[in-house]
């Protein structure tokens, strides 16, 4: 589905069904680096389950015109802007690590556009090591691998896919391969920044589930607790042997996980 | 920060696709012999039917043994997802089925096994499928054969029999300036010896019957997507970028992205064509794949060995080996190769046809026979054999004299193969 945002082309996936406005919606936000087809797993389900879905490709990623955008408080002015144009009144918000504090602050701010939130990888804060934006920088495939190797959970790095024949690793460097110049370096940018989850959390009154992996090395489980804490009637999952992929890693898991909610 | 410490490939060969058994604790990748899967409930049959959510339905579509299988594959090709099917000629004809119907175009290498050959020239034009063979080492007739109607290019990493070694990296840069997808046939060098996604090939297939089964028993092949091509931007394959009936309107592009044309392989492809992997034949390939890297080295070893024997041999004409600094690929082989070009190689035999006769009739170890990448070493004669269906003319253009031996060496103790090779030369020019 093609939906124009601030002037500029946006792409989402609808999960495989027609758009209805008029059902309960949800977006799903990717995290750095990523497109909506990390969403292929749950998409699919809860747009053949009563939801009109929406996955989409921030600006600058997968088939989304550029720039990408350079803050998370500029990533929540363009969500909620988003959900202006599909249409809608309301939607929940499933958010991925980066897409997980865009999920916080466009729930703070515009909580009348959002109507539950799930936080899939998602920590208070997310520091993001000096090498890794260094590499970002210069654009060198060092970051796409550390990305890679850190995100995947400790079980997932021998394979195991829920998905017959597919390969994780590969599968990651391949999207993260594909950005544009400077995209993900703008993308761990705006995570590393953004410190304000705790304070905005407190204004956060929609029903909300926190996605977590117990073998995270990127958004440590541990590092959700405050965030969980600072959300009112927050619920916590943490998926056992799941790392920062755990979308991806424990599809079935992560979905259960979020059909409570949202 | 640690850098990233990925599992290497003979780990991978090893581990790659499979946990031990949860229930059983079973160490060895337990065959799934079953042809199909209980559903938790009507909803999951459903959700499983509809691509939301993962798992089995049905062995022709996936199988648990099977699914360790391509996941292995796939993680040592470096490739995003693989499918496994019954043979290497199944897996050519689902790669182009998903790609193109009829009005599709192929640009594909002169040096191609002789099935392969046939399906391009022969078979597929039957349904309005085409191809335009070109010299491998001939760059610009690359360019020149493609028209506005072609959907792949296709080469093997090493041709069969007389070794030429393709420019993957030069010939894919040629059909991605064209938006066309390069599929490559990686059987003779293995993931051990070149992995082709990583030089730019867009797919790779193989027969998995020859070096990664390894023991001539079961009959397999594999697909492999890298996940890089861009099937949207390319704006050629609308199988892969048009809304599916098959799935309710599925794009596999847009909601797939880089395990697009695989998931269109398996839940078109081989739903439809029905030519899937049989779980024991998976667990068969399996033990293959968990000793590839040494065998390969080995098949290396043993095969510079018997080259540089029959290079010293005055009964021997010609040794077409990439290996061999005569050979007009040899610079490329090493780079692209760097750890040896596998173990087929072809030679000619003075006294032409007669003498080859007497040569394959003599030997004792080595088995006359239509397969390549055994254990055990292996002959034949192409021009009678393997690429019978082509006149003088296409045997020429293939690099095949009509005396032309091709041999498979396998892992015996190099002394005895060329104790062997030896008696039957000395046979064969007696006479």
């Amino acid at each position: 589905m093609k939906l124009t945002v601030h002037g500029r082309g946006v792409t989402a996936t609808t999960g495989g069904a027609e758009f209805d406005p008029g059902k309960p919606a949800i977006v799903f936000l990717h995290g750095a680096g990523f497109d909506r087809t990390v969403w292929r797993l749950q998409t699919r389900w809860f747009a053949h389950h009563g939801r009109s879905v929406l996955a989409v490709d921030f600006p600058g990623h997968g088939w989304s015109e550029g720039p990408a955008l350079d803050s998370i408080a500029a990533l929540a002015d363009w969500t909620a802007a988003l959900i202006d144009a599909a249409g809608l009144e309301r939607a929940a918000l499933v958010g991925h690590s980066m897409g997980a504090l865009v999920a916080v602050e466009t729930a703070a701010r515009f909580a009348d556009k959002v109507r539950a939130l799930g936080l899939c990888g998602v920590a208070a804060e997310m520091p993001v090591h000096p090498e890794m934006l260094e590499s970002a920088k210069a654009n060198t495939p060092k970051v796409e691998e550390l990305i890679t190797f850190w995100g995947i959970g400790n079980a997932l790095h021998k394979g195991g896919m829920v998905s017959p024949g597919l390969w994780l690793r590969r599968e990651s460097l391949a999207v993260l391969s594909g950005n544009r110049p400077g995209v993900i370096h703008t993308d761990l940018a705006a995570c590393h920044a953004y410190k304000d989850a705790i304070q905005r959390a407190a204004a956060i009154k929609c029903p909300t589930v926190l996605v977590l992996g117990d073998g995270d090395l990127m958004t440590p489980a541990a590092k959700a607790k405050p965030l969980a804490a600072a959300i009112g009637g927050a619920r916590s999952v943490v998926i056992p042997g799941a790392g920062h992929f755990m979308i991806v890693e424990r599809p079935d898991e992560a979905l259960e996980a979020l059909r409570g909610c949202v | 920060m640690v850098d990233a410490k990925f599992l290497k490939p003979d780990t991978l060969a090893l581990h790659a696709g499979q946990h031990p058994d949860p229930v059983t604790g079973a160490r060895a990748v337990p065959i799934y012999q079953t042809t199909s899967y209980v559903f938790r409930d009507v909803d999951h049959a459903a959700s499983l039917f509809n691509l939301e959510v993962g798992g089995h339905i049905y062995s022709r579509i996936s199988n648990p043994t099977v699914a360790v299988f391509e996941e292995r594959v796939a993680a040592l090709e470096e490739g995003s997802g693989a499918l496994g099917v019954s043979s290497g000629q199944a897996a050519l004809h689902i790669a182009i089925a998903t790609l193109m119907g009829a009005g599709g175009h192929i640009v594909a290498s002169t040096s191609l096994y002789g099935g392969t050959r046939n399906m391009l020239g022969l078979t597929l034009p039957r349904f309005g499928i085409t191809a335009t063979f070109v010299n491998p080492r001939d760059h610009d007739g690359f360019r020149r054969a493609i028209k506005p109607e072609t959907r792949l290019v296709l080469g093997e990493t090493v041709g069969n029999p007389g070794g030429e070694v393709l420019d993957i990296p030069a010939i894919a840069e040629i059909a991605h300036a064209a938006k066309l997808p390069l599929m490559i046939d990686n059987t003779f060098a293995s993931p051990v010896l070149c992995r082709p996604l990583t030089l730019g090939a867009d797919i790779v297939f193989h027969s998995a019957t020859k070096f990664i089964g390894g023991h001539g028993v079961a009959i397999g092949g594999v697909i492999v997507e890298s996940g890089r091509f861009d099937w949207e931007g390319s704006g050629k394959f609308l199988t892969l970028t048009e809304p599916y009936a098959g799935y309710h309107g599925i794009d596999f592009a847009e909601e797939f992205g880089p395990h697009a044309f695989i998931m269109r392989a398996r839940t078109e492809g081989v739903r439809d064509f029905g030519c899937c992997m049989a779980p024991q034949t998976a667990f068969y390939l399996l033990q293959g794949l968990e000793t590839l890297p040494l065998r390969m080295a080995r098949h290396v070893e043993n095969a510079r060995k018997v080259i540089a024997f029959l290079e010293a041999n005055p009964a021997v004409e010609r040794i077409a080996s990439p290996d061999l600094p005569d050979h007009p690929d040899h610079a490329l082989a090493q780079r692209l190769l760097p750890k040896g070009t596998g173990s087929i190689f072809s030679f000619d035999i003075k006294g032409g046809r007669e003498a080859g006769r007497r040569f394959i009739e003599r030997l004792r170890l080595f088995s006359h026979l239509a397969n390549v990448g055994d254990a055990k070493s292996l002959v034949i004669h192409p021009a009678s054999t393997t690429h019978a269906q082509l006149d003088a003319a296409a045997l020429r253009e293939a690099g095949i004299g009509e005396g032309m031996i091709r041999l498979s060496v396998g892992l015996e103790d190099a002394d005895d193969l060329l104790d062997d090779l030896g008696q039957a030369l000395r046979a064969a020019t007696k006479a």
